[in-house]
């Protein structure tokens, strides 16, 4: 496997997973988790943080005996690796907090087969020094984790009338249901993925009229 | 019918708790393989069957897992069998329909990673069933699986034909839409009655 040459660390190396290639609005990986545990904020920050952990510590244990891994076993070896850290996650969280560990149930030891995790390690870790893959790493962690927030808030808000476990609205508020029940969570994804992409429509636009302008 | 027959896990996992539209698990080839009707029922039909498979063989590595008290090897040794019975899958697919196993492309080697799998071996041993409930479990997910992703596809072929305004093409429709599926199925919870 040959390596790039290129290891400077820059603003770009992290920022990459934040925004223009998140991982769950633009790349649309790891589904599974981002739907079905963000029926309240706290579940989709403790997944997200778990999800961030499991990534940093796989890249970076990757990126550094990379180069050992013969080519054909190296999705088995990836695979090996992130399941023992999935493991120690999940006996982590059991210790940690038992509510957040039944209210997350499966989708802890899920976190095995989210197709992120494989890919950011078959595409960057094992291209790229480990501090590179490491801050890499840190940043598509956090566009997960912020992606899984906005989920989270806005079905809880609208579902429960609460943030946090806080209730907002007193007594008065009907809560949204559905917002909570799994139907929600595709609805919510859809308006979310359909607003960036009315966005990113209107930008592109406007470039090309400023440039028609000129 | 009682929680633990047979029947009544049959249909609540194809129904109620429909492995994709009420868990969420398998959704990257559900919103991935079914824009044709053509490659959708073959891909559901290889993933119920691979479940079936991994269901049988976790079953009887957990026993030995649990006989040696070593169950935090649990996660490690399942992916291990799901991997394998993909390899399986796709060797014979590769030889006896190679048309179906070019059209299946990548997304036949990502069954490994599909979260319904590892789920569903997952679910039968915290639910502690014995074997004949294991297989009607995976039977039950496998079918709930395809009859998920055939539905999606007829919906989206039939998309394909109207006009829609250009920001809702792409991915957003197709959770749109799975989204409306999941409100239906709700009409099944009742069936079901809790997980």
């Amino acid at each position: 496997m040959k390596r790039k040459t290129d290891n400077r660390i820059d603003w770009e190396t992290f920022s990459e997973g934040l925004w223009r290639d998140n991982p769950v609005f633009v790349m649309l990986l790891g589904m599974c988790p981002v739907l079905a545990v963000t029926n309240s904020a706290t579940n989709a920050l403790a997944m997200g943080l778990a999800t961030t952990f499991v990534l940093l510590a796989s890249g970076g244990l990757i990126s550094a005996i990379a180069r050992y891994i013969p080519k054909q076993v190296r999705i088995a070896t990836y695979i090996i690796i992130i399941a023992t850290f999935v493991t120690m996650v999940d006996y982590v969280i059991q210790a940690i907090s038992l509510d957040l560990y039944n209210a997350l149930g499966a989708f802890i030891q899920l976190i095995v087969v989210n197709c992120m995790i494989l890919g950011r390690a078959e595409a960057y870790a094992s291209k790229h020094r480990p501090l590179k893959s490491l801050v890499n790493a840190l940043g598509m962690g956090l566009g997960f984790t912020f992606a899984l927030l906005c989920l989270g808030v806005v079905r809880e808000l609208l579902g429960a009338g609460s943030l946090f476990g806080v209730d907002l609205f007193g007594e008065n508020f009907q809560p949204w249901v559905v917002m909570v029940l799994p139907a929600g969570g595709f609805l919510v994804l859809g308006t979310w993925l359909l607003l960036f992409d009315w966005i990113k429509q209107r930008k592109t636009q406007s470039e090309g009229e400023e440039l028609h302008a000129r | 019918m009682h929680a633990d027959s047979l029947g009544f896990i049959f249909l609540n996992t194809v129904l109620a708790n429909n492995f994709v539209l009420a868990m969420f698990l398998g959704l990257c080839p559900f919103l991935g393989v079914s824009g044709k009707l053509d490659t959708a029922i073959p891909m559901g039909l290889a993933t119920s069957f691979v479940m079936l498979v991994s269901s049988v063989s976790a079953y009887a590595v957990n026993l030995v897992l649990v006989t040696l008290d070593i169950e935090f090897l649990r996660l490690i040794a399942y992916i291990a069998i799901i991997a394998s019975a993909v390899q399986l899958v796709e060797m014979t697919l590769k030889k006896y329909s190679p048309g179906l196993f070019r059209s299946l492309g990548i997304f036949l080697p990502l069954i490994t990673t599909n979260c319904a799998i590892l789920g569903l071996a997952l679910f039968q041993t915290f639910k502690g069933y014995d074997f004949s409930q294991s297989v009607t479990y995976a039977f039950g997910a496998g079918a709930g699986f395809t009859l998920a992703i055939a539905l999606m596809a007829g919906l989206r072929e039939r998309l394909a034909l109207s006009q829609l305004p250009s920001a809702t093409q792409g991915a957003a429709l197709s959770l749109m839409l799975g989204g409306l599926l999941s409100l239906s199925f709700m009409g099944f919870a009742g069936l079901g009655g809790g997980h």
